[in-house]
């Protein structure tokens, strides 16, 4: 048998007997805790049909899906669209032969990862949107995501552009291709490829990040949620629907990041980009963060 | 941007418990978090499931809805946090860390893990083979080598979590984000004010990186 962790070694018929002691220890535990919710969700009357009946009901489940899930993905959708224009003008802006393109790049770029997305929306909403002929509450959630958003995809653009091998630009040069003609049509189409995992795991960040729109009033899945709830009174059963309705959609975008990344780059890791250090080549291991 | 100025204290308060919302949650999950990727990476088969799942379910799920179920989720099962109150901390607080720690400690347990795997299978069976018993495999050489990778993705970690804090203020907590909202309903002019406190999270945000880099260069040895 082949050893697979760096933590142990490969166990032996003692060994083997311990683990299975620990093994019904943690599900006795884990399976006490799993029924002692349910059974106090049972006691505060929390399985009731009344409570659940929402999430049965036609027209619920089209607010739900319709209203919510579908004003939800349009938000991300556009958020992310915008956030990768955004994050290809910073991240060649960042790697400029101009001090002064550099500059002004990193300090917008630093700017907008450091600022929590709620703030940024709250400033735009109450600032700019709100009232007659303001910014409507779906576009201050869709433009503060994009700078969010936009901002960490140029840290990423940057990585997967310093990604592609040195040999590719000095191949352009030399063939007297000029700066724009060997970013547009050699280095972009290169880590574009690179790039690709890393943007659709954005995705999922962005996809979170529209439920913060709750805050001001715009419209989504969380929103459908509160209005549910304020109705029914049943703000745990909404928040295991919505909940379970986010999950899955971050997961088929989860699995769609993992089979476009080993469809088009193979199985190295994802290109992510750490918050912290100006790492080249995107050395870092970030988890995504958010 | 003079209203600010002229009400310091109500800035630095707010800033005060955006500060302490973020420390309490970091030590919660650092706690929670190393406990989880304990079970995850460990041997027992059941307990790395267990831990699996609830990582993949919290990760996905906003931060928001978290904090819809710890502060008026819960209270519905008659979990009220009581005795905290009792303790003279206010349970509006600890609900706010506690929603703040069960979503961060998935990503802890995922930056650990990273660190772990990080470790060459090599480095322990060199380890086993000049002799180490399991203590010294582990002390000695396997664990300050996940350590030390863990730190870039930790740091970005906790200053995600520094931003989360902010979602405090849709749940009645007045923190830096809920001050700024304060201020810019009585000025009108919001772009200052918007600012300054832009300009608070930036310097603790640049304080957190600043640590996880002398951290790293401090640690850091020539492979």
């Amino acid at each position: 048998m082949s050893q697979t962790s760096v933590l142990f070694d490969v166990a032996g018929p003692r060994t083997r007997a311990r683990y299975r002691i620990y093994t019904v220890i943690s599900l006795v535990v884990i399976l006490g805790l799993a029924a002692l919710l349910v059974l106090r969700m049972a006691a505060r009357g929390q399985f009731a049909y009344d409570l659940w009946e929402p999430f049965l009901t036609p027209d619920y489940i089209r607010a739900l899906l319709v209203d919510g899930l579908l004003t939800t993905l349009r938000m991300a959708f556009f958020s992310v669209i915008l956030a990768v224009v955004f994050g290809t003008i910073f991240g060649v802006g960042k790697l400029s032969d101009h001090a002064s393109v550099r500059w002004v790049c990193w300090s917008v770029v630093e700017f907008f990862r450091a600022v929590p997305v709620l703030m940024l929306m709250i400033f735009l909403y109450f600032g700019y949107g709100a009232g007659p002929g303001g910014l409507d509450a779906f576009w201050c959630v869709v433009i503060a995501l994009t700078l969010y958003n936009g901002s960490v995809l140029a840290e990423v653009f940057r990585a997967g552009i310093l990604a592609v091998p040195r040999g590719q630009s000095e191949a352009a040069y030399a063939i007297g291709l000029r700066k724009t003609q060997v970013m547009t049509q050699i280095l972009l189409p290169q880590a574009v490829k690179i790039m690709l995992p890393a943007i659709i795991s954005q995705c999922v960040v962005a996809l979170k990040d529209t439920s913060l729109g709750y805050a001001i009033t715009a419209p989504g899945l969380t929103f459908v949620g509160k209005q549910i709830y304020t109705d029914f009174q049943n703000q745990l059963q909404t928040v295991i629907v919505v909940a379970a309705l986010y999950v899955s959609v971050n997961l088929v975008l989860t699995w769609i990041a993992t089979w476009v990344q080993r469809k088009f780059v193979g199985e190295k890791k994802i290109l992510e980009v750490s918050m912290v250090a100006e790492t080249d080549a995107g050395a870092g291991l970030a988890p995504g963060g958010r | 941007m003079e209203l600010v100025f002229s009400n310091f204290d109500l800035y630095l308060s707010a800033c005060r418990l955006t500060i302490g919302l973020f420390l309490v949650s970091a030590v919660g999950s650092l706690v929670l978090g190393t406990l989880l990727a304990a079970m995850r990476v460990g041997p027992i088969a059941f307990m790395s499931k267990a831990a699996t799942v609830y990582i993949t379910v919290v990760r996905n799920t906003p931060l928001l809805i978290i904090f819809v179920f710890v502060i008026i989720g819960l209270p519905k099962l008659g979990i009220l946090f009581r005795s905290v109150e009792e303790l003279g901390i206010s349970s509006f607080f600890f609900r706010a860390c506690l929603a703040l720690t069960l979503y961060t400690s998935t990503f802890v347990a995922e930056a650990i893990r990273s660190g772990i795997n990080a470790v060459p299978l090599g480095q322990a069976e060199a380890a086993r083979a000049i002799g180490l018993t399991f203590g010294g495999t582990m002390t000695q050489v396997v664990l300050p080598q996940a350590f030390r990778a863990t730190v870039p993705p930790m740091a970005s970690v906790f200053i995600a979590l520094l931003k989360n804090t902010s979602v405090a203020y849709a749940f009645g907590i007045l923190e830096a984000t809920a001050r700024m909202k304060y201020f810019t309903n009585i000025s009108g002019n919001d772009l200052p004010i918007f600012l300054i406190f832009a300009a608070g999270y930036v310097v603790l945000v640049e304080i957190v990186s600043f640590g996880a880099n002398r951290l790293e260069r401090r640690w850091s040895v020539a492979r």
